[in-house]
């Protein structure tokens, strides 16, 4: 299968200046929208999609929006979520690098269609590159009478702002997120009230992924019916999917939904170097369920195969490890990583984090004892489904999951009192 | 030391974009840091505070919850290096060791001139380019190798020195 662009230019192409993206048909959604369609026609179009939010969670994004009030409160906020730091993930990158004005058209279309006053694209503060590409085409989109007063002679007065996040994993979490935009550390918030009553300073908000928001262009100009011919019942379109790791072309390909994993790793991202054996796949960034190569190789990339088989879509950032690699040092950095990037506030997680790690430590210096590994088990099964947000559900699985489909090397590292691998895996 | 009358003015030309002025906290203390070599000076907090109209409390808070600031001086050159799995799964080990040999300091140090500091990070959404690192707040280096990695210190050596010779930080 070879990829199909909708999010995406061709190869060698950007289309980040206006001139370039009107030429290749741009902005041609947001008139059809403005000028033609009503609100709810879009909001119902959307879901009748089928489309899925991008930036891990995979909930139905029409449905997402059609959870904002009716009761003519306002100001009401989108907040885009550009702030990818789930490890093995650089997809939304490439659309802010390389195509932001489908972005903008996105966020345009979505305001239209839900009366949004305003939209903060909350960016990861260590995008240079992306934010200035970002902040020109929103200028350009400015000087063109895309955003500001009265957009396209409509009424519609819509603003977007560009904000800098500054290095912390929680502000993806939505509420984590918002805590960051208004100017606090990113500690996500209890819910109920949820963003679509009380979000930004307690208004209504929507909270959507750059890539979902790059979607929305193109089902509105070409219709529900003409997506859901793309990828799989329930799981609709292209997604990028991030390949990193043990592969001979590591990069990003726009694929349908529904694609096989091993096709990914094999044709798009060139296979495995040196012609080694595949051992694990992380199929959508350090949160997800580790996959062993036997179900790698059978699993196709849509919600649905994905969690039959014990694992998540997530951001389809697919990190691959070949059988020089050892899963306990896998483990290792993952946990550390979580440990890292904990906010604090709950026990179990800011807790369990540090007990993952340090017990894949004991296990890799030689220290490690075989009770440990019921230690590991049952400090994840703690960590799940207690806290206010998912981070730690996600230290759980990333981490804890390498013990339960990877046993046997675990129980060699208390065996050989240390890595039996150290000869040929990566260092940590 | 008082905010210069620009920082100020930027700082303040940036409530607008938002109904409460505490959100431009994050904003003002990136401006910060671009202006003062990449530290936020402990002496700008109550000034910056009062500007934002929020206690010095918050300012300290956000400051060190997110990861992006310092509090205390880092080299002219703050080389972050990732080291999460996909990084590490393309030998960021070996380039963290290359360029603490380089420079002759450990992750987590400052050179006693200022120039550099070595720091290892979180993943910098970089993984099919990896091993990478970042400069300051530069667009990344990518696909490292360990002389790659020891030749752009050498690069960026000849760039301080070239920096001290005119008498001025880079």
């Amino acid at each position: 299968m070879s990829e199909l662009r909708l999010v995406l230019p061709p190869d060698g192409q950007n289309w980040s200046r206006l001139a370039d993206y009107k030429a290749n048909g741009g902005y041609a959604a947001a008139e059809k929208a403005l000028r033609e369609m009503k609100p709810e026609a879009i909001v119902e179009e959307v879901k009748t999609s089928g489309l899925r939010g991008r930036g891990g969670a995979g909930f139905a994004a029409g449905m997402k929006w059609s959870f904002l009030p009716k009761d003519g409160r306002r100001p009401r906020y989108i907040a885009c979520n550009a702030d990818e730091s789930e490890p093995g993930t650089y997809k939304d990158r490439q659309i802010l690098e390389r195509n932001p004005h489908k972005l903008i058209e996105g966020l345009l279309i979505a305001a239209w269609a839900n009366t949004i006053d305003a939209a903060y694209i909350y960016m990861r503060g260590e995008y240079r590159g992306p934010y200035e590409n970002v902040t020109a085409s929103i200028a350009e989109a400015y000087a063109a009478g895309y955003l500001g007063k009265n957009v396209l002679g409509t009424g519609l007065d819509f603003d977007i702002y560009v904000h800098r996040g500054a290095g912390a994993y929680i502000c993806g979490e939505e509420t984590g997120l918002m805590e960051s935009l208004e100017g606090r550390k990113g500690q996500p918030r209890k819910r109920p009230p949820f963003p679509a009553v009380s979000g930004l300073w307690r208004q209504p908000t929507t909270i959507n992924n750059v890539e979902t928001m790059a979607h929305v262009p193109h089902i509105v100009e070409k219709g529900a019916a003409w997506f859901k011919t793309i990828g799989m019942e329930k799981s609709t379109g292209t997604t990028i999917f991030g390949v990193s790791g043990d592969v001979v072309r590591p990069g990003a390909f726009e694929l349908p939904l529904g694609v096989p994993l091993r096709e990914i790793i094999f044709e798009h991202a060139g296979g495995i170097p040196g012609g080694r054996a595949l051992k694990a796949v992380i199929p959508g960034g350090v949160s997800m369920p580790v996959l062993t190569a036997e179900q790698a190789m059978k699993v196709t990339m849509d919600h649905e195969a994905l969690r039959e088989a014990g694992t998540l879509l997530g951001t389809g950032a697919v990190i691959v490890m070949d059988e020089r690699q050892c899963m306990v040092r896998a483990a290792l950095v993952i946990a550390r990583f979580f440990r890292h990037e904990s906010c604090g506030q709950c026990t179990q997680c800011r807790e369990g984090t540090g007990w993952l790690h340090k017990l894949f430590m004991s296990l890799e210096n030689g220290t490690g004892k075989l009770a440990d590994l019921d230690t590991i088990d049952e400090v994840t099964r703690f960590m799940e489904g207690r806290t206010i947000c998912a981070l730690s559900d996600a230290a759980a699985w990333g981490a804890g999951f390498f013990l339960r489909r990877f046993r046997p090397e675990f129980e060699a590292h208390v065996q050989h009192r240390g890595c039996p691998l150290a000869a040929t895996s990566f260092e940590v | 030391m008082p905010l210069s009358p620009e920082l100020k003015q930027r700082i303040v030309a940036e409530f607008p974009k938002y109904p409460e002025k505490r959100a431009v906290l994050l904003t003002a203390l990136h401006f910060v840091q671009a202006e003062h070599g990449g530290w936020i000076p402990p002496e700008l907090v109550p000034e910056l505070a009062e500007t934002i109209e929020i206690p010095q409390i918050d300012v300290w808070e956000v400051i060190s919850f997110y990861s992006l600031f310092h509090s205390e001086p880092v080299g002219r050159f703050h080389l972050q290096i990732c080291t999460n799995l996909p990084c590490c799964l393309r030998g960021a080990r070996a380039i963290v060791r290359a360029l603490s040999e380089a420079l002759d300091l450990r992750p987590g140090e400052c050179s006693s001139d200022g120039a550099f500091s070595l720091a290892e990070v979180q993943c910098l959404g970089s993984c099919g380019t990896a091993p990478v690192l970042q400069i300051n707040n530069e667009p990344f280096e990518e696909q490292l190798s360990t002389e790659s990695a020891v030749a752009l210190v050498g690069r960026l050596r000849a760039k301080a020195a070239a920096a001290a010779g005119e008498g001025r930080p880079s």
